[in-house]
């Protein structure tokens, strides 16, 4: 009979101990398996919102944070704007030839249902059409798509296309109107309306929470133009239509805003190679013109996971491993005070001819199950909880979390809780190894 | 096939002095052979079993089992004899409440060194009339079955030396002749020796060999003098 049969026969004459021992563990390494799955969901998902190009160009007087904040994960206040000339340096400008795609993005409106707010995001169709929001595993980009509709489209200004996360919570639908509210409060001025004409794939990035209108449409609403006179401080409004307008006209009347008036709130840059990056990234921040900055968001997500991120991951992961080495402690201290009753047992198997290594053993045997037993039912508990938590967590932050993947760390688990168990096996081992024969075999003289 | 010669062995009293328990010149058992060993409550009979078995060392001495000398042998080695060539069959059964009467049996055979034989096994419980209770725990077995796996697994590797602590003390009289049949035609079956301790008239007088500690061990002699 192996001392694994053994050490189970023993583990099930206790079963009531041993459930309560090994539900510790399985709680214990649950929790952990959790915090590491947030863990990589959230490099992940930080990772992938700054996906698909180079570099942000906005504003210089914001600062690279705040500009990433902003454009990337659509948080924050709107950073000062810079001209639409500047964009247009990237387009058929200075910028152009290191430049495969340049996306401008306006920023400063918003929607407000249910007692949410969505920021609207002013840009092109070719934020759908020519960026990748992150990469499949055999490193293909992954593109937009849509679950309902299609991309707006650049000649017809008051299209626009909303998140997964937007469709949802506010339940908009393609062919419904929306009306931006002017800034972020919910009590600013509300805008005419646009036409939602698709509803976006969840994407796991915080586009999911963002709607996205026609720029065109967008500088043809109150307040966002800009002055002819750059000097003046006077309420600046749009150019309204003049005269009869066409109820087929997709664009109500509207003329295009020349360009004098129109301004970008960043600009997302994908060059077309290394060295075109170095360059603009040289000229953009150490050229004379300091109209801009640009920044390379990969660079500063990563500092915000290692400063912010990283250092709540580690206090949580350290919480989740003090739970384990409790859980831990409860097996030597389960296994330990059983020593006393099963030191009958003991003897016996030394009497039938166990060496002191055998029963050692044997109690080592039986913690490592312990432990091992626990921790499986820890993983399948923790992707359990994943697997429920899974659709909630999709339809409230567009996250997918992969709850059937088994990750490196979940691997790993295993000799760990066998090295983990052998150490807190170890006393009562002991114990065992050190049984009086004699005197638990209840012999007198 | 057993020979003590010379053994002794004492504990420390609290005090600090020697309580000599064992004493014993010579003891000599055959192959085969069937001696009972009677001897009055703390005359040392289950330190001369212990000793012999190799679970208790002596101080002194030589004890022989098949003509090797278990008191020179290291600690891991003497566990591995006893496993292969002393059976013993305790009074309090010591059966393992976690493990069936079958696994019990099988038990004796694990710390061998060699693969247990579940087949034996099952017909070493069936010889003593135990087909039926294979998968039954201690629990749900009557004394006297529990007895009968206990034996069962005392014959579970074949031993030359079967030792016997008063193996018949916690069984019902109607019972008491039953497991000393058992125990004897098991024995006599398998030609193993067998030193029974007992302090039971009914049950040494049915042996032709009786020894009395109290004749054998010097130190209980000295004790009573």
């Amino acid at each position: 009979m192996s001392f694994w049969k053994i050490a189970w026969r023993n583990m099930q004459q206790r079963a009531l101990a041993s459930s309560l021992t090994g539900l510790s563990m399985a709680l214990g390494v649950a929790l952990m398996l959790l915090v590491i799955v947030i863990h990589e969901v959230t490099v992940d998902h930080f990772s992938r919102d700054a996906q698909g190009y180079h570099l942000i160009v906005g504003g210089s007087k914001g600062g690279d944070v705040q500009l990433v904040m902003n454009t990337v994960f659509h948080i924050g206040s709107a950073i000062y704007p810079i001209p639409y000339s500047y964009y247009q340096q990237f387009v058929d400008g200075a910028y152009a030839p290191y430049t495969a795609i340049a996306v401008p993005y306006c920023i400063g409106d918003s929607y407000h249902k249910n007692g949410l707010r969505f920021r609207v995001v002013a840009t092109t169709p070719d934020l759908f059409e020519k960026i990748a929001y992150g990469a499949n595993d055999d490193g293909t980009d992954m593109h937009y798509e849509f679950s309902a509709g299609r991309n707006f489209k650049a000649e017809h200004f008051f299209e626009a296309v909303i998140g997964s996360v937007v469709a949802s919570k506010t339940e908009l639908k393609v062919g419904d109107n929306f009306q931006p509210t002017h800034g972020m409060s919910s009590s600013g001025e509300k805008h005419i309306e646009f036409e939602i004409v698709g509803i976006l794939k969840p994407t796991g990035t915080s586009n999911d929470r963002a709607m996205f209108a026609n720029m065109e449409g967008f500088y043809l609403l109150e307040d966002h133009a800009e002055p002819l006179d750059k000097d003046s401080s006077e309420h600046v409004v749009s150019v309204k239509p003049t005269g009869p307008v066409d109820p087929d006209d997709p664009n109500r009347g509207f003329q295009p805003l020349p360009s004098e008036r129109r301004a970008v709130t960043s600009i997302l840059v994908r060059c077309k190679n290394d060295f075109g990056m170095m360059t603009l990234d040289q000229k953009i921040n150490k050229g004379k013109d300091r109209t801009a900055i640009a920044v390379k968001p990969s660079y500063i997500v990563q500092d915000m996971l290692d400063n912010i991120i990283g250092p709540v991951q580690i206090v949580l992961l350290v919480l989740t491993i003090l739970i384990i080495v409790v859980a831990g402690i409860s097996i030597l201290v389960s296994i330990y005070n059983s020593m006393s009753e099963r030191s009958h047992d003991i003897a016996v198997m030394r009497a039938l001819g166990a060496s002191r290594t055998a029963v050692m053993g044997i109690i080592l045997v039986e913690s490592i199950l312990l432990s091992l037993l626990g921790g499986l039912a820890g993983v399948l508990l923790g992707h359990t909880v994943l697997a429920v938590i899974s659709p909630l967590v999709e339809a409230q932050a567009g996250i997918t979390l992969k709850f059937w993947q088994f990750n490196q760390q979940e691997i790993l688990l295993i000799p760990g809780l066998v090295a983990f168990a052998s150490l807190v096996g170890f006393l009562p081992a002991l114990t065992a190894y050190r049984t009086d024969v004699g005197r638990s075999l209840g012999g007198g003289r | 096939m057993l020979l003590l010669e010379n053994v002794r062995k004492s504990y420390r009293e609290p005090s600090g002095e020697n309580l000599p328990i064992l004493d014993i010149p010579r003891l000599e058992i055959a192959a085969s052979e069937q001696v009972v060993l009677r001897g009055r409550s703390g005359s040392g009979k289950t330190t001369l079993l212990n000793s012999i078995s190799g679970l208790t060392t002596v101080d002194g001495g030589r004890i022989e089992i098949n003509g090797r000398d278990i008191v020179g042998m290291q600690e891991v080695v003497r566990d591995r004899f006893r496993a292969r060539h002393i059976g013993f069959v305790f009074q309090t059964f010591n059966l393992l409440p976690a493990f069936t009467a079958l696994e019990n049996v099988m038990l004796g055979m694990t710390f061998t060194g060699q693969r247990p034989d579940a087949s034996r096994a099952e017909k070493l419980l069936a010889d003593v009339g135990l087909a039926h209770r294979l998968t039954h725990k201690p629990a749900a077995l009557s004394v006297g079955e529990q007895q009968r796996v206990a034996v069962a697994r005392a014959l579970a590797n074949q031993p030359t030396l079967l030792l016997a602590d008063e193996p018949t003390a916690n069984v019902d009289p109607a019972h008491q002749q039953q497991v000393i049949d058992l125990l004897r035609a098991a024995c006599e079956r398998e030609k193993i020796a067998m030193l029974l301790v007992t302090h039971s008239p009914e049950v040494f007088d049915q042996f032709e060999r009786v020894e009395t500690l109290e004749e054998i061990n010097h130190a209980v002699a000295e004790a009573m003098s």
